[in-house]
């Protein structure tokens, strides 16, 4: 059995003159220690996914249907008691910013042992040990100094050490990681990923890594989701993803890359935007930007569909694996 | 410190800039308590370097560094936004970096800037004609209305945003449209050099190719040359015709867009691209760098990038390595590389 | 560029409509602003067309009849039918002399609030934008000048002018020293809002820009910094207009303000108080309820609109 399994998820926000859908009809798989990737561009949806996996969402937002269960419990319907015990330690997440994550005015050891305290019948001091031990993990140097230090007076990158200690501590089963290292440097980012991508191997532990950086997910994962407008359109291994795409989409992403393209050349771009989720045109979301569309796509949604190794939601997908004329446009 | 294989003809000449930031507000806060007795000591953070710099007619100079190496400020210094502590700027060989601003005026429309965040850079309250007609009528007065809105009109279409859309205002567009206007309003002025300072690190992955591409094109049928600020390794080498790599507020290399990315010299530069996450790896591959960057409030002698540099000696933490010209023409700082200590290290 | 199709959200003039929608519908779900605007408009428009509607004018001599005077409102004992809300002691009615009192109270508020606003917009754009020394000198200004009461500054300022003019110079000119203390006392209100804005509107791009495309300080402080610095500007406008008809009124009831031949709510409150233990409580008190009411629906209209306009809450 899987150790996550989302089924049909759908997130729905009442705004002041209509309901917004964000995610329609969601579902998916992460197997025990698997790690999968969401990709998306702002506004597709991939963060409301991470939230409402820890039940975070919050009025005006809501989960319309679906259900999503930990290990056979449905997160949905869970009351606040189980949720509480649940979150941090059978899953934790870590957030885009480490620099507002951490409370600014509890140090580093109050916040790592008030953690422990919640879930587990301990001491003051064994939680100190295990908090000590977990900095160490994620190589904090000194981490007995570290504990009684603020945030403010660490760097970036090892708060957001700190933040993935914090979020093994309780040895969870499932990180959902939102966009870590998007506000950090490069040099630092690869250190962060590094470290994530061992302590998963290392711990078995699930990771849900939400990003838009393609290069992250192939680095890191080995099942990718893509999303567009609140819905998976692509999803399968994340090899097969970034080398042989199924979806327009996916490959117009990966293609608009500056890797992809010759120095200097211009960029193979998709045209205009991703719609806003009040004006989500009908049929196929992405049909507006799409070369390939048909009459079809802009009147029948397409739903996900196996082709060979992976999933897409795509009319025309058939068509285009069998590498048919592309310029035809059937009427 | 001049380049010595003289290049064609450098528009913009950057000579040993420096920028300090003081980080007191007002002379009380000077006043320190240190050993039982009163001292007075100034804290200033040390944002560029001695950074010295050419930009040539009709090329992109990129220049990369992470979060806090004075990439922004040195775009913000040429843009005349900020006053240099020492060192000048030359334009087209003209000093500009102590011109009054009527005595800049004539530079105003030759010297454009576009900005990061397209949510801040356009006026809120301005419709899109009113930003992009403002910059027109203030450089040509003696143009008619017909003939500036022939110029709006013209920059609008060229920048691939509908006139008609002329009188919405910003909040209705989304970020790569609104980058779109901010690349028009600059070059509603006719600017030959444009200063941009992460013009596409706010926006989308699809976006940002659409942005690129249109500074392209505008570079192209413009003649424009570029002064491109980012952190973004894989856009410079797309867009980039030389690329120079900052630390801390110094130059650590300068060198053509292909030489960098297939011969990087500098420690730095070699870490830094091996962090570029790629497409092809299935896990994450780079060079790890020791310890924490230091504050640029108190530098420490010697070579910026010591702290973390696996090649660092004593030579690096007494002596600040110059700026040495290469065979391949490269301009690197580091004794490591002088030395020939790399290859063998 | 090629020629794609960037997706339009709404027409081009939808904007107005989606300001006004947007305050419009939080208008429309708060009952205690609509009650509040609807006491407003019916004070402010009764204020307004007070000679119309008021059956006497208390300014011509002829109309009144100090015999009259005293009289109580209809609903006791002893009332004569034409004076709905009785007379006071010189024998004017009252309903007509609240109607010109708030008139002339409103009108005093309102331009006591635009010197201020005139003055501290002014100095607050300039010393935020400038900075430096003249940031400094400017808010040191509004430092001390706050560091007095209003109401001291007023007095003494009344006071002396009302020696040195003499009190019928000073009866006849009492409107324009009223404005000109009040409006120059509270400046630094605005100053310090406005300061505050502007140096939080300053750091954006937007402003960075317009120095690239070289424009000047006063136009890139009037066209560019000032209209995203108005909604603020709205919040503390309305609370003021609230202090200064307070003021006027406390000025008035003290004797510096108005005279009772040209009475505003606070002369009016004031030359009721004589009688207030004589029996002849309606001179004070309907005035005062009026007044109360008056600076209430403002100031809850105030916290209405900076629920609506604040910033954190409101992304334009």
């Amino acid at each position: 059995m899987s150790l996550l399994s989302v089924r049909d998820l759908t997130v729905k926000f009442a705004m002041r003159d209509e309901t917004v859908t964000a995610l329609n009809g969601i579902s998916f798989d992460v197997a025990k220690g698997e790690r999968l990737g969401i990709v998306g561009e702002s506004g597709a949806g991939k963060s409301i996914t991470g939230f409402s996996l820890m039940n975070l969402i919050s009025r005006p937002g809501y989960v319309d249907r679906g259900e999503i269960l930990l290990d056979g419990e449905d997160v949905v319907k869970m009351s606040d008691k189980r949720l509480r015990e649940l979150r941090g330690d059978k899953m934790s997440m870590i957030f885009q910013d480490p620099m507002v994550t951490l409370n600014p005015v509890l140090t580093i050891g109050q916040q790592m042992v008030e953690t422990l305290l919640a879930h587990r019948k301990l001491s003051r001091e064994e939680a100190r040990q295990i908090s000590i031990v977990k900095l160490r993990e994620v190589y904090i140097p000194s981490p007995e100094e570290r504990l009684d230090q603020y945030p403010h007076e660490l760097s970036g990158g090892m708060r957001q050490r700190i933040i993935i200690a914090i979020a093994l501590l309780l040895d969870p089963q499932l990180i959902i990681a939102d966009e870590p290292t998007t506000a950090l440097d490069v040099t630092i980012q690869a250190d962060i990923m590094e470290l994530l991508l061992e302590l998963c191997q290392s711990n078995k532990v699930g990771l849900i890594l939400i990003t838009h950086d393609l290069g992250v997910v192939s680095q890191m994962t080995e099942r990718t989701l893509v999303m567009y407008a609140g819905r998976i359109i692509e999803a399968g291994r994340t090899r097969e993803i970034i080398n042989d795409p199924q979806h327009p989409y996916t490959q117009g992403l990966i293609n608009a890359l500056p890797q992809q393209t010759l120095p200097g050349h211009k960029l193979r771009q998709i045209p205009g935007n991703m719609p806003s989720l009040t004006n989500i045109p009908p049929g196929c979301p992405f049909n507006p930007r799409c070369e390939f569309a048909t009459d079809l796509c802009r009147t029948h949604i397409p739903e996900i569909a196996r082709y060979g190794d992976v999933e897409v939601a795509c009319h025309e997908v058939a068509r285009l694996q069998a590498g048919g004329d592309r310029q035809e446009q059937s009427a | 410190m001049k380049d010595m294989n003289v290049p064609p003809s450098p528009l913009v000449e950057i000579n040993a800039l420096e920028k300090q930031f003081d980080l007191d507000q007002g002379w009380l806060e000077t006043i320190k308590f240190r050993n039982g007795r009163l001292v007075r000591e100034t804290r200033a953070v040390h944002a560029v370097n001695n950074v010295t710099l050419d930009v040539n007619k009709g090329e992109a100079l990129c220049v990369v560094g992470e979060s806090g190496c004075g990439k922004s400020t040195v775009a913000r210094l040429v843009a005349g936004l900020l006053t240099p502590t020492s060192g000048e700027i030359h334009y087209d060989g003209r000093r500009i970096d102590d011109l009054s601003r009527a005595e800049m005026q004539p530079l105003r429309n030759k010297i454009q800037m576009i900005f990061q965040n397209p949510y801040a850079s356009l006026n809120p309250r301005m419709t899109i004609l009113q930003a992009l007609e403002e910059p027109v009528r203030h450089h040509n007065p003696a143009y008619s209305a017909a003939e500036v809105r022939d110029k709006v009109t013209e920059v609008m279409m060229s920048v691939g945003v509908d006139p008609s859309w002329a009188k919405r205002y910003p909040h209705e567009f989304s970020g790569g449209q609104r980058q779109r206007i901010a690349v028009a309003r600059a070059l509603t002025v006719d600017p030959e050099f444009v200063i941009a300072d992460e013009p596409i690190s706010a926006l989308d992955v699809s976006i940002q190719a659409q942005v690129l591409n249109l500074m392209l094109e505008a570079k192209e049928s413009r003649g424009l040359t570029y002064l491109f600020i980012t952190h973004d390794l894989s856009v410079v080498e797309h867009f980039g015709t030389r690329v120079a790599v900052l630390y801390l507020g110094s130059v650590c290399e300068v060198a053509e867009t292909a030489t960098l990315f297939s011969n990087p010299k500098h420690p730095y530069t070699r870490a830094l691209l091996s962090a570029v996450p790629q497409l092809k790896d299935d896990r994450p591959n780079h060079i790890r760098l020791k310890g924490e960057i230091p504050t640029p409030i108190n530098l420490p002698p010697g070579c910026p990038f010591q702290s973390r540099c696996a090649f660092a000696n004593n030579r690096c933490s007494a002596e600040k390595p110059k700026t040495v010209q290469q065979p391949d023409g490269s301009v690197v700082a580091c004794h490591a590389v002088e030395e020939g200590r790399l290859e063998d290290g | 560029m090629s020629t794609e199709t960037l997706s339009p959200s709404t027409e081009p003039s939808r904007w107005s409509k989606i300001l006004n929608s947007n305050l419009g519908y939080s208008f429309r779900r708060n009952p205690v602003a609509m009650v509040s605007m609807i006491i407003f408009l019916l004070i402010a428009g009764a204020a307004i067309l007070s000679p119309l509607i008021a059956p006497y004018d208390p300014y011509d001599p002829a109309q009144i009849d100090i015999m009259n005077s005293e009289y109580p409102p209809v609903w006791i004992d002893g009332a004569l039918p034409q004076f709905v809300f009785g007379t006071d002691d010189q024998g004017r009615d009252l309903w007509s002399t609240i109607l010109y009192g708030t008139r002339l109270s409103l009108l005093i508020g309102v331009c006591a609030v635009a010197l201020q606003a005139f003055l501290g917009i002014s100095i607050g754009l300039i010393a935020g934008y400038i900075g430096g020394r003249l940031d400094n000198l400017l808010m040191r200004m509004a430092d001390i000048q706050l560091s007095f009461s209003t109401l001291m500054v007023a007095i003494i300022f009344l006071a002396v002018t009302q020696a040195m003019f003499g009190s019928e110079m000073f009866n006849r000119y009492a409107v324009f020293f009223l404005i000109a203390v009040i409006g120059v006392a509270e400046w630094p209100q605005y100053a310090r809002t406005v300061r505050a804005t502007v140096l939080a509107e300053k750091k954006k791009e937007y402003v960075d820009s317009a120095r690239v495309l070289g424009f000047g300080p006063g136009r890139i402080m009037v066209r560019h910094i000032l209209p995203n610095s108005l909604s603020p500007i709205f919040v503390i406008s309305t609370v003021q207009v609230a202090n200064a008809i307070i003021s006027e009124a406390s000025l008035s009831f003290l004797g510096l303000g108005m005279p009772p031949s040209q009475p505003s709510l606070g002369s009016l409150i004031s030359s009721g108080f004589d009688y207030i233990f004589s029996g002849s409580w309606w001179i004070t008190v309907i005035p005062g309820v009026v007044l109360v009411v008056l600076v209430l629906v403002i100031n809850l209209l105030g916290d209405w609109m900076r629920d609506v306009l604040n910033p954190k809450l409101y992304k334009g």
